[in-house]
């Protein structure tokens, strides 16, 4: 019983990673923190984006893919417009924020072990 | 790893991490009081921090700044909440602008309240650190920021290796 207990435990946390990789991997690049961000201000229609950007429509497309994927934004069809909208997570969004502060803290942390270490190393260095 | 605990509540919008360190609790105080020190690791090596003020007790107010690898510095400020040398530090952390007067809308509350707890037991020394986001607003400013240092960070050590793998 412990086992299946620590089993399901393991598997949630890898859910977890896993959502987090996504969602870390989508927002890694400018364009889609733009396309996100714009979608959060309102609907767009994909080619009224790919007319933002110095790229094509095609590529536009895979970005909003990515996001898709994350669960960070949506996409449905209005006629023979492609329209993306942001999921309103809250959340979500909080979770992110959240990992990311660790990550912040467990560099922070990492490097006052260090210099803590370089205390150890010479013992009659000031500071 | 010398992180003991990491444990999150994202309705509450508070991360608190826990570590164990091998020093007193005087020079984990240093840490913090200490810009020169601070300086060495409040930023990632590829987003360098500087202390221009630095008043830590309640009330005081620090001013500091980070540099990204192209040169464009991100300003930010403490407001010290309470201090308890060498025990208790709260205080809120915001985003500045580039004279590092408080960004508008931030100059009561900063996006982040940090609440750092130091405690020694059994020659044992645990440092705590609470992160709670004063608002969803803030979180989201906090986020963006924090997605344009750390992803840059997180590119630049796959630079790192890639020219390592060159090399």
């Amino acid at each position: 019983m412990l086992i299946y207990n620590q089993m399901v435990v393991s598997d949630a946390k890898s859910r977890d990673e896993k959502a987090a990789d996504l969602l870390f991997g989508a927002l890694a690049d400018r364009t889609r923190r733009d396309i996100f961000r714009r979608a959060h201000e309102g609907r767009l229609s994909v080619s009224a984006l790919a007319r933002e950007y110095p790229i094509s429509l095609a590529a536009v497309q895979k970005h909003v893919a990515v996001l898709e994927q994350a669960e960070l934004v949506s996409k449905h069809r209005v006629g023979r417009e492609s329209i993306v909208h942001a999921e309103a997570d809250a959340l979500k969004h909080a979770h992110a924020a959240l990992e990311e502060i660790e990550s912040a803290w467990r560099g922070r942390i990492e490097r006052i072990d260090r210099i803590l270490d370089e205390d150890k190393g010479d013992p009659d260095a000031c500071h | 790893m010398p992180v003991t605990d990491v444990s999150k509540d994202p309705d509450a919008l508070t991360m608190t991490i826990t570590a164990e360190l091998d020093a007193g609790a005087e020079r984990i105080w240093e840490m913090w009081s200490d810009p020169r020190q601070l300086e060495r690791w409040w930023g990632p090596p590829s987003f360098p921090a500087t202390f221009v003020e630095h008043d830590l007790t309640p009330g005081g107010r620090t001013a500091y700044f980070m540099t990204g690898p192209d040169g464009q510095k991100y300003h930010g400020w403490w407001r010290i909440v309470e201090t308890e040398p060498p025990r208790r530090l709260c205080l809120e952390d915001g985003f500045a602008d580039d004279e590092g007067n408080p960004k508008e809308g931030t100059s009561t509350d900063g996006p982040a309240e940090i609440t750092v707890t130091i405690t020694e037991s059994d020659g044992v020394t645990t440092m705590s650190i609470e992160s709670k986001f004063a608002s969803r607003e803030g979180m989201e400013q906090m986020m963006e920021m924090g997605m344009e240092q750390g992803m840059v960070e997180a590119l630049g050590q796959i630079d790192t290796l890639l020219a390592g793998e060159r090399a």
